[in-house]
């Protein structure tokens, strides 16, 4: 009687247990798949897309996760395969540095292009 | 009047960019797989389930793996150009049946012909993941040392196989 009691709770533990990492799987794969884009709805990341090949990929991210590779092993396993453009977020590398600075500069530009018209002006307007 | 020239100026440059950015086809993900070795894969033939294919199968030639499905309705418009293609005998063509069923892609391949040496079957989908397949159907040539020279994405055009595909591969073979 009491072994089967013993048993039980190590059924019960360890089916918590798993539920547990299971759920953790599934939150680590949503988190990546947040980052990613779909290949086939482009304005879609993988977690939001329902298209078939999101639902494979989102599959396969789980197996290489459950698999004990990192985050970081499993972004590489799809850049290697679908380039940059999978992720959703541009990596910041000398072909992106326009991308990611542009704003910047464009407001650096136009604040400067301002203060010259505005001195300019000034000047023009004092006798 | 001239106050207007340089907004003018920055117009025209605005309206250009956007239409070189039109005519771009967003489409088209550039595959960071060119110039690199194809994926290996292990997977069973379409027409003969317990005889396998690999890409090592084919070291030494030049071949062309053709991605396609019985259920791509694009897949039948370049079908007559691959038949020609093969009819030629300039290169080997591979299929990659992806995420078919063995019934459906061999009735497919009976009822408009065969253009493929033979085709691997890739029933879920994981070799297709391995090569970056995001829409059937697309074809890589691969030269002889197994590195992926040429990816088309989506449908092959009389064009593409004039002017990019043969002059390719008839380098390759020279390779």
């Amino acid at each position: 009687m009491r072994s089967l009691i013993i048993l039980i709770i190590c059924v019960v533990f360890a089916t918590a247990h798993a539920q547990s990492s299971d759920q953790n799987l599934d939150q680590r794969t949503m988190r990546l798949a947040a980052e990613m884009r779909c290949l086939v709805c482009q304005n879609q990341t993988l977690a939001d897309s329902n298209a078939p090949l999101a639902n494979d990929l989102k599959k396969e991210l789980r197996e290489k996760l459950a698999s004990g590779m990192t985050d970081q092993q499993v972004i590489d396993f799809m850049v290697q395969r679908y380039g940059d453009f999978v992720l959703y977020k541009p990596p910041l590398q000398a072909n992106t540095w326009l991308l990611w600075f542009g704003p910047f500069l464009l407001l650096v530009g136009g604040l400067l292009f301002l203060i010259l018209k505005i001195r300019q002006r000034q000047a023009e307007e004092a006798p | 009047m001239k106050r207007f020239l340089i907004p003018l100026a920055l117009f025209l440059f605005l309206v250009l960019i956007l239409a070189l950015g039109l005519r771009l086809d967003p489409h088209e993900i550039p595959s960071p797989l060119i110039n690199k070795p194809a994926p290996n894969f292990l997977l069973s033939q379409l027409h003969a389930p317990d005889v396998t294919v690999s890409p090592q199968d084919m070291k030494g030639q030049v071949w062309l793996l053709n991605v396609w499905a019985s259920w791509c309705e694009s897949c039948r418009q370049e079908h007559a150009l691959l038949m020609d293609l093969s009819s030629q005998h300039l290169v080997t063509i591979i299929g990659l049946n992806y995420k078919d069923t063995r019934l459906n892609g061999i009735n497919a391949l009976r009822e408009l012909g065969n253009p493929y040496q033979l085709s691997a079957f890739d029933a879920d989908g994981r070799v297709g993941i391995d090569f970056g397949v995001y829409g059937v159907p697309e074809t890589f040539l691969i030269d002889k040392n197994g590195v992926i020279r040429y990816k088309q994405i989506g449908v092959l055009t009389p064009e593409v196989i004039k002017e990019k595909l043969i002059p390719l591969i008839a380098k390759l073979n020279n390779a």
